[in-house]
């Protein structure tokens, strides 16, 4: 099979695997779940190294890859870190209180 | 097939395991701690997956690794000094601000593949026009996520206003331009034409800010969950760009769940996300008519004769809303509320769905000042019990207690879920001024006759009325 076809596929099974995955969400959690997805999309950061890797001494190609890393990082980083902090304030809630 | 080629795979399949289950998981309060950390290892995994197959097959140059360090310890550290930094009540703005970087790294990916052709990639994506078509979607999606996230955060963040123009009819003529502009750039870019990047880059640009600036602040959520969604559509399609799989089937996973989520919060508004997108800001369109109203039969008082309707009252709702959030009062709330408990008052939060910038916003500041989880009601479950309590204080909370929503079917705010506030015997708007609230309306409660206003900081008049609880006796132990 050939990388397009398989990636169709990829892509399909990807975005229905999504929609299946959040049902009912309380709306507690809207915020922490946006921001927990929003750090996940920085995945983009696989494609940046890839950019970079492959770039072979094209400096300006290095750069913008680089650059890509940057702010794709900072996504991911910022994301969970600000979702974990979130969340830190539920999880101790019940065990301090019961 | 070589070791090291199985050895990424396993690693791959790992990762998007990890990464649904930690999607998954999010989702329940249980779980959701947990879950974030799976997804960040999934992500490390990732990470270490694309780094391994590469050192064991091509080989990875010090020139490449000396970039990837740069960049990984420039937006590291940036993304960890903002995350430890940023203060609870501007999550939402930070959240806007990851979201928009994301889509520019993507956005970045594209432009950089177009303009320099990687080496030695797929053989069948090399061919033109596929890998044409998904740059087009990259650079696309990923420059409308970063220019609308940027404004949504600036929005949020008070530095842009909503200006009046876009408002007007004219904001959909613009907005039809710039999507043309974007479409013939597209269409020129897959012909095979070099020009119509840029054209393609300032066109989606201007679309997400022309989409993205006349919606109003109190929507800012649900765009932020949609730009969110753009986000990882924009992963997807650099995943085509670059023939990584992973990239794909995560980013369409975020893309997919997204806008689930996107949905949910627009149910929890009784908003249609068209109305959304399209309906500009709530309230501007009809200001002329009833929203804009001057207020009558006001009726102020001061903490003091709060203080003693509180001493007398048996069951105390308290309604936070964004004034709490921005004065940083939940730990002096906190204090009074611990106080009117000790004097064996029943208090109990009612956290409207959409209060503060954000759904969720009320709990986590709630959490962090140590509310008992058990304390804060969802609307639904306190709505009845509003005629069979004596006090409600509300601290810096308008829309979703104006009670508009369901008596004036003209008014903007009409059919969406309030806190039937006014059914309690006595309740107090603690407010900083009489200005309208997020959506710009008039709000009916101010007038009612059982109703009174204390003008001031909340985090000021809380502790005033600490002061005077105390001078009260309430809640010393006798």
């Amino acid at each position: 099979m050939s990388f397009l076809s398989e990636a169709i596929w990829v892509l399909l099974l990807g975005s229905l695997l999504g929609l299946e995955l959040i049902g009912k969400v309380p709306p507690t959690l809207h915020t922490p779940l946006m921001s927990g997805a929003n750090a996940i999309s920085g995945i983009t950061i696989l494609a940046a190294l890839t950019l970079i890797i492959k770039a072979e001494n094209n400096t300006t190609l290095l750069l913008m890859g680089s650059i890509a890393l940057g702010f794709a990082l900072f996504n991911v980083v910022g994301g969970f870190l600000v979702t974990d902090r979130m969340l830190a304030m539920f999880s101790r809630k019940p065990s301090r209180r019961k | 097939m070589n070791i090291s080629y199985i050895i990424k795979f396993a690693i791959d399949l790992i990762a998007v395991l990890l990464l649904a289950l930690g999607l998954k998981g999010l989702s329940k309060v249980r779980s959701a701690r947990q879950a974030n950390r799976l997804a960040a290892i999934a992500m490390g995994l990732a990470v270490a997956g694309v780094l391994i197959n590469y050192l064991s097959t091509s080989g990875i140059s010090i020139a490449a690794w000396t970039w990837i360090v740069l960049g990984t310890a420039i937006g590291g550290l940036l993304g960890l000094l903002t995350a430890i930094q940023v203060p609870m009540t501007s999550m939402p703005e930070t959240v806007a601000l990851f979201n928009g970087c994301g889509g520019m790294s993507s956005l970045l990916v594209a432009i950089a593949v177009f303009l320099f052709p990687l080496t030695n990639r797929s053989a069948d994506l090399s061919n033109g026009k596929v890998e044409l078509a998904s740059i087009v979607v990259s650079v696309f999606v990923g420059a409308i996520t970063f220019s609308g996230s940027i404004v949504a955060m600036a929005k949020l963040q008070g530095w842009l206003s909503t200006p009046i123009w876009t408002q007007s009819k004219l904001r959909h003529l613009f907005n039809i331009v710039f999507a043309s502009l974007s479409l013939i750039a597209a269409i020129e870019l897959i012909r095979g034409g070099q020009q119509g990047l840029w054209l393609l880059v300032v066109g989606s640009s201007l679309l997400g800010i022309g989409v993205t600036l006349p919606i109003g602040g109190a929507d800012m959520p649900v765009v932020i969950s949609l730009l969110n969604s753009y986000s990882g559509v924009a992963a997807a399609a650099a995943g085509f760009v670059v023939g990584s799989q992973l990239l794909i089937v995560a980013g369409a996973m975020v893309g997919a769940a997204g806008l689930i989520l996107t949905q949910v919060m627009c149910n929890g508004m009784n908003r249609s996300l068209v109305s959304v997108l399209f309906g500009g800001a709530l309230g501007a369109n009809s200001s002329s008519k009833q929203a804009s109203g001057e207020y009558k039969n006001i009726t102020s008082c001061s903490v003091e004769e709060c203080a003693l309707t509180l001493e007398a009252a048996e069951r105390v709702v308290i309604v936070p809303g964004y004034g709490l959030a921005v004065a940083q009062a939940q730990h002096t709330l906190r204090e009074v509320t611990r106080a009117l408990e000790a004097g064996g008052i029943e208090v109990n939060y009612a956290i409207h769905p959409v209060a503060g910038r954000m759904p969720g916003h009320m709990n986590v500041l709630l959490a962090e000042a140590d509310v008992p989880y058990e304390q804060l009601k969802e609307m639904d479950a306190i709505n009845p019990e509003f005629p069979a309590t004596d006090v409600v204080l509300v601290l810096g909370a308008n829309d979703v207690v104006n009670p508009q929503a369901k008596s004036d079917s003209n008014s903007p705010l009409y059919g969406m879920p309030v806190l039937d506030v006014q059914e309690a015997r006595t309740v107090f708007v603690v407010k900083r001024g009489m200005n309208a609230g997020y959506s710009g309306i008039k709000n009916d409660l101010f007038e009612l006759t059982n109703t009174s206003m204390i003008f001031g900081d909340a985090k000021k008049v809380l502790g005033d009325l600490l002061v005077e609880l105390k001078e009260l006796g309430v809640g010393k132990k006798n």
